[in-house]
């Protein structure tokens, strides 16, 4: 790492505090983040340590800013920071923080770039540090892309190993024993004859100091926490009933609410009577929120009832309303002016794709809703000085900025208190519902309003993942494949969900493509296409986004064209594979599943492979055929992701996304009738059922050369694994998601 | 109306036709029962009324009255765990754990009904609790050593 790079690091993580201006200056003004939040708000005796660490007279707290729904997330910064600053997780209390520029997110930028993320390239890596830049100027405080992990990996040890540096500079100042002398174990400073001095009783010695910023990071074979099972941080209480997720927040003065909006979702309302609603029991007023109406009343359940008493006239879908226009779209999508890219066009597939047996077929794929388990709320109170929120969300900067739009203040008077979410899967990157919470909030000052979503009304206003469809045509020769020509279609994910929030990133979509031309397969003449559809049904990002669809289409039609060149899937795809890491993912599930072997009658066994995110993921499937239709016997997963910082978590997620990429291609679809959703609820929606989940058997590997999530990658190769393990045992090529539509699961 | 919940009797004045489980988390704060679907689909809202299994989402409160309610809180707290949640934290079952409350409570109640469950009725008695996140394959092991804990197989 270059001179200039460290500079960048330290000056990043002291923030302006401790950073002698001059060096380098321009550099430093373009990459500063910003103040350290904490010190603005600090109490009496508090030292904010970097903007990581706040240590009090009673309690060290770590700030853990990435949001978690479930994925670890706080934990796993936790355990970055403690890993360094040598304490352990039971003496801690974790804290999101501030929404504030400094905790942007470098990871996000890093891989929203058109380069493969296994090109290390000098220009791949130069195009990485502009976007890098450029997200820090927005200051995107982003939880996604499975970036929590890369985005910490580094920032938060070295964050842990300033503030006890920092510590001992302290201890050294007050006791004169040279820092030298010092060492620290469990949040104490321990002198060289035993005596003890608590992180908390230096807190105010510290606070006073410069923080000291030239520290080294430990070697890893010195860790006590990374790479270890260690306790999540949550555990006890969502064991216990005792975790408060943002719906169980309740204030004294407080009211509850609930909305009724257009089921054609972004659709208006042409009136309403609310002349029912609002004289039943508890109903404190019924608000017109011009797209639907909103209940305030005493109790979550009165405005749930009230809501539905309310008589509304709704106008049409903003969108073709039914399903079969939908596919028309995507059908009519294939034109030279919607080619959105093409970042993959090696060799010539159009002249070896024009003579001789050419393989062809057409995907599908649906719509899906997030539908995590808590319906999205918020609770929000409104004075003229300040606004409140309390909520769990992905995007508290956007937060801050839209509700100063609605209610006329200032940014920095909107604070938002991120709260543990009960799973999001993208759904919590949407702010809409706090908007309407705000809305509401508004209209009784001085109270907190709390905004709880019936399930039926977080189903059928969810922006949805992508729909899409894919063409294939590809030919073999001599038992190995020979050409592939993808082409996609999808309405753009990145314009409608960054365009609720009014910022454009450019024509180009990046998402239409991901998951399929850059996969490591080195394919004679390969060829992918992406294609830009009309706006349809408002999209939003779905754990995994482009790669959760193309990967389907992708490893799907490989599998096609594997199976019609007589070749193992296994094996042709090891041939073709062009990066080593990937390469011994594949090989660890070959190896895990006994791939080969005879399975028996009515058995067959599938493999798919995704990279995502960075992440390449090879996942077995093995299923029979069974009087009552195809059951899922074993799954195996080998993923790599540099280094596994958290093993037990590693595992959950991993198992988690195999369950969910297998549950959503069982059995799950989003569509339109007359403008409307047609699945109003879990029982139209259903994943996988706990009878159904095999035994999942996972591999971490840590080839890999940089730090990888692992909270979407799991998800994207499930599908294509499945599809292609069916064919196997039964010779049925499924093309279309959900595959219930085709078979019956046992 | 008159209800007992983890021991302790509330008076609530609430239409005989509310979920209890509004009456719970919005009169009386008991939160550790959850809103998921809110008709008895995904087992979030799970709670024992005299001991037996309900979906708090979808049953009258005023069935609750002059009934004893046990909530996940009842069931047992950090400082004095169930068998269940020990297994629970011992295999850290949980990712958002929104659902886990209920799968709490409907493990713990299948167990008191059978302590050495063959995987097939340990299919049978979860298959109606929805998990978001796919945390089955733990909440599986949970569930053996649970039953193991309990004085079981």
């Amino acid at each position: 790492m270059g001179t200039l790079s460290k500079v960048t690091r330290r000056t990043f993580l002291v923030g302006s505090v401790a950073v002698a201006g001059g060096v380098a200056f321009g550099f430093y003004a373009y990459k500063t983040p910003g103040d350290n939040p904490l010190l603005a708000d600090l109490g009496e005796g508090e030292a904010a340590l970097t903007p990581y660490v706040l240590i009090s007279p009673d309690a060290i707290t770590l700030i853990t800013p990435r949001a978690d729904k479930g994925q670890g997330a706080y934990s796993v910064q936790a355990l970055l920071i403690a890993e360094e600053l040598d304490v352990e997780l039971d003496q801690i209390r974790v804290d999101p923080g501030p929404p504030s520029p400094v905790y942007y997110n470098t990871a996000l930028a890093t891989e929203a770039v058109p380069f493969r993320s296994t090109d290390t390239s000098n220009a791949a890596n130069a195009m990485r540090g502009v976007a890098d830049a450029a997200m820090k100027f927005i200051g995107m405080q982003i939880t996604g892309g499975s970036t929590t992990v890369p985005d910490s990996y580094e920032k938060l040890r070295i964050a842990g190993a300033i503030a006890r540096e920092t510590l001992k500079k302290a201890a050294s100042k007050e006791t004169g024993t040279p820092i030298a002398d010092l060492r620290t174990e469990r949040g104490h400073v321990i002198l060289p004859d035993g005596t003890e001095r608590s992180y908390q009783s230096l807190a105010e010695a510290a606070s006073g100091l410069t923080v000291v910023s030239d520290v080294e990071l430990r070697d890893p074979a010195q860790w006590r926490l990374i790479g270890k099972p260690v306790q999540r941080v949550d555990i006890i209480a969502k064991s216990t009933g005792t975790q408060d997720y943002g719906i169980d927040l309740k204030f004294d003065d407080m009211l509850y609410a609930a909305v009724r909006r257009n089921p054609r979702n972004g659709g208006g309302m042409a009136g309403y009577d609310a002349s029912t609603a609002e004289t039943m029991r508890g109903v404190h007023s019924v608000i017109d929120l011009g797209d639907g109406i909103g209940v305030i009343a005493d109790n979550t359940w009165r405005a749930f009832q009230a809501a539905d008493a309310v008589e509304c006239e709704w106008e049409a879908a903003p969108f073709p309303a039914n399903m079969d226009e939908h596919w028309q779209v995507l059908s009519d999508s294939f034109t030279e002016e919607n080619l959105n890219s093409r970042n993959l066009d090696a060799g010539d597939v159009v002249t070896a794709l024009s003579e001789g047996d050419v393989l062809e077929a057409e995907y599908r794929a649906p719509y899906l809703a997030h539908s995590p388990l808590e319906p999205v709320n918020a609770v929000v109170k409104v004075t003229d000085a300040r606004v409140d929120i309390w909520t769990g969300t992905q995007v508290p900067r956007f937060v801050q900025t839209n509700v100063a739009a609605i209610t006329g203040h200032a940014p920095e008077d909107i604070h938002v208190h991120v709260l543990m979410m009960g799973g999001s899967f993208g759904h919590r990157l949407e702010d809409n519902y706090i908007h309407h919470a705000v809305r509401l909030a508004m209209t009784v000052k001085g109270r907190p309003v709390k905004l709880t979503y019936k399930r039926e009304e977080d189903f059928s206003h969810d922006y949805l993942r992508q729909i899409s469809m894919g063409r294939m045509r590809g030919n073999v020769s001599n038992g190995q494949v020979e050409s592939y020509d993808l082409s996609v279609t999808m309405p753009s994910v990145t314009d409608s969900q960054m365009g609720r929030q009014g910022l454009s990133l450019g024509s180009t979509d990046p998402i239409i493509a991901t998951g399929a031309w850059d996969q490591p397969y080195a394919i004679p003449n390969y060829r992918v296409s992406a294609y830009k559809a009309p706006p349809l049904a408002p999209l939003s990002s779905w754990r995994s986004v482009g790669a959760s669809t193309n990967a389907f289409l992708h490893e799907g039609f490989l599998d096609e064209l594997i199976h019609a060149a007589g070749a193992d899937p296994l094996e042709e795809r090891l041939r073709l594979m062009n990066d080593e890491t990937s390469r011994r993912v594949l090989e660890a599930v070959g190896d895990m599943s006994d791939w080969g072997s005879d399975l028996g009658p009515g058995r067959g066994r599938g493999v798919a492979f995704a990279l995502s995110f960075g992440t390449p993921v090879a996942e077995v499937v093995e299923v029979t055929d069974t009087p009552a239709g195809i059951q899922i016997d074993r799954v195996f997963v080998a993923a790599d992701v540099g280094k596994v910082v958290d093993p037990v978590n590693f595992d959950n997620l991993v198992k988690g996304g195999v369950v969910f990429g297998l549950g959503h291609a069982m059995n799950c679809e989003i569509t339109f009738t007359d403008g409307m959703v047609d699945q109003p609820n879990f029982y139209a929606f259903e994943g996988m059922k706990f009878y159904q989940c095999p035994e999942i058997l996972v591999r971490g590997l840590e080839n890999g050369s940089r730090i990888r999530g692992i909270g979407e990658p799991p998800v994207p190769p499930a599908g294509p694994a499945l599809g292609n393990a069916i064919f196997a045992a039964t010779g049925q090529r499924l093309c279309e998601m959900p595959f219930s539509k085709f078979v019956r699961f046992a | 109306m008159r209800l007992q919940v983890n021991g302790i009797v509330y008076d609530v004045d609430v239409e005989p036709d509310m979920p209890l489980l509004w009456v719970l988390r919005d009169e009386l704060g008991i939160t550790g029962p959850k809103y998921g679907c809110g008709v008895a689909y995904c087992g979030a809202c799970s709670v024992w009324v005299d001991g037996m299994l309900v979906r708090s989402c979808s049953y009258a409160v005023s069935a609750a009255e002059g009934t004893s309610v046990t909530t996940i809180e009842g069931l047992g707290t950090p400082d004095a765990l169930h068998a269940v949640q020990e297994a629970w934290i011992e295999e850290q079952v949980a990712q958002c754990g929104y659902c886990q409350s209920g799968q709490i409570m409907t493990a713990a109640a299948f167990l008191q009904e059978n302590s050495s469950p063959s995987d097939d009725e340990i299919d049978e008695a979860m298959s109606a609790n929805l998990c978001r996140c796919g945390t089955y394959p733990r909440i599986r092991a949970a569930i053996k050593s649970a039953a193991a804990k309990l004085g079981g197989a």
